[in-house]
């Protein structure tokens, strides 16, 4: 048996979660940065993060978008193999409704149609999406619009085996030590390992989705993320790089099977305004 | 520490005798630009064609704010990534900004081209939009309209909050301020939901 989906109902849902995603920072972020407020012992690194707490109650509040950099709109679509979508194309319901949910929401337009010729688009259109098909008949969707002052930070790079767990942890940590105070820190860090040259980024992407503070599962994994955490912390970096110890809230890593001539990493930059929204249809 | 209520535009007196680290209370005007805009306004020098704005005393600010909501002068509206202007900002410099806001870090020739003119590097705290975005009290854009958010705006600030990132004589907060702070933190990294 099959579900039926319309579109219009793919189209506001969309434009719901990219609203929802820019103007409300989600409960573990939030208690992320009070954490961090509570930890930090820079001066200058208490304030920033108070104003980022701030910042964030006055956005809910007036519904104003949490950074101007209203970023391009990842989506994530996890299709249930017995979900029919009717009434028009599934991905165009998606950009029609990121179009829809930034001009209604008052949302930055900052897509240009050609990475060379560089003409605004005007609707924050198109977005990037990606689709996994699973079990049952839901549709679940996320939004996660990404700014671009981190994901400029951000890095990969295709290793030999033999760099082994070393040239991951070096690799990982000169990324962080580069951007500075570009990503505006405190940042929050996605890894892919392993997979090929796509799949190493898409990981390093989603493992931008879980909860901040939240563990992988493998123990050996958690232990790199731990490590990598103490390590960006003791960078000095701070918050907005003007020296203090809350340099990261979270490195999250996220690894796939690979080649056995290859030790793929991708290192995802994001901000405290790691936007993301769900929901299921 | 005290913040120092600063006028815009800023004298070239004053600039001078700003220290990296000091906090700043600006008001009066300053003008948004960023990297397309940028791009425009070296092409109109390099073709001898005039500005759409006077640079000389002024202050930018690498902004691109969100649309206003009615009723409002303008969406948020923080910083946005320096380094992207560094190819452009000697030569506005040059031609006498005095001033630049932003967020992160600079090349050598852009500390060079201040430390030659006398010209500073602000800093507004990068991501807290919405929060700078009630500090400006008219938005208008008097240039290049064509480029939507990255269009020259002249906004009026009142007690527009940053911090002095580079002085003019390149002292860099961005390398004494994580130099301080730098080494293996004590406790256990807490940051996260427990």
């Amino acid at each position: 048996m099959s579900r039926q989906i319309e579109c219009q109902k793919v189209t506001d849902a969309v434009a719901l979660l990219c609203q929802q995603a820019n103007m409300e920072l989600s409960p573990d972020i939030q208690h992320a940065l009070e954490a961090a407020r509570r930890s930090e012992p820079s001066p200058a690194g208490q304030a920033i993060l108070e104003d980022l707490i701030e910042n964030a109650a006055l956005a809910r509040q007036k519904r104003l978008a949490i950074c101007q950099d209203t970023g391009m709109a990842v989506v994530f679509v996890r299709i249930g193999q017995e979900v029919q979508v009717v009434g028009g194309s599934l991905t165009e319901a998606i950009h029609a409704g990121v179009a829809k949910g930034y001009r209604e929401g008052y949302l930055r337009a900052s897509v240009v149609a050609d990475p060379l010729l560089r003409v605004n688009t005007g609707d924050n259109t198109p977005a990037v999406i990606h689709y996994d098909i699973v079990p049952g008949d839901e549709l679940e969707i996320t939004v996660a619009p990404k700014g671009f002052g981190s994901e400029n930070m951000s890095a990969v790079k295709m290793f030999s085996p033999s760099a082994g767990i070393e040239g991951v942890r070096q690799f990982i940590l000169d990324t962080i030590r580069a951007a500075g105070p570009n990503p505006c820190p405190p940042i929050i860090v996605g890894v892919g390992l392993g997979g090929t040259l796509e799949k190493v980024t898409e990981l390093a992407k989603e493992a931008l989705l879980r909860p901040v503070g939240s563990a992988n599962p493998k123990p050996h994994l958690h232990q790199l993320e731990q490590e990598l955490l103490a390590a960006a912390n003791a960078t000095g970096i701070g918050p907005g790089g003007l020296g203090g110890r809350m340099t990261a809230l979270a490195i999250h890593v996220e690894a796939y099977p690979t080649h056995i001539a290859g030790l793929p990493v991708a290192v995802n930059m994001s901000c405290h305004a790691t936007r993301h929204a769900s929901l299921n249809l | 520490m005290e913040r120092i209520h600063l006028k815009l535009p800023l004298d070239r007196e004053t600039v001078l005798s700003l220290t990296a680290g000091d906090l700043l209370s600006l008001s009066g005007v300053l003008y948004t630009a960023r990297d397309a805009a940028h791009k425009r306004l070296i092409e109109a020098l390099d073709q001898n064609q005039p500005l759409p704005l006077e640079l000389s005393g002024q202050t930018l600010y690498y902004a691109g704010p969100c649309p206003a909501r009615p009723g409002f002068p303008v969406g948020s509206a923080g910083p946005t990534t320096s380094g992207r202007m560094d190819a452009y900002a000697p030569r506005l410099i040059e031609k006498g900004l005095v001033g630049m806001i932003g967020k992160g870090a600079r090349s050598p020739e852009v500390i060079a081209a201040m430390k030659q003119y006398g010209a500073i590097y602000l800093g507004a705290t990068g991501g807290a939009g919405a929060l700078l975005a009630q500090r400006i009290k008219k938005a208008e854009v008097i240039a290049y309209d064509d480029l939507g958010a990255e269009a020259i705006r002249r906004l009026e600030v009142e007690d527009f909050p940053v911090v002095v990132l580079i002085d003019t004589r390149g002292n860099n907060l961005y390398e004494s301020g994580p130099a301080a702070w730098a080494g293996p933190v004590a406790s256990e990294p807490s940051a996260g939901v427990k």
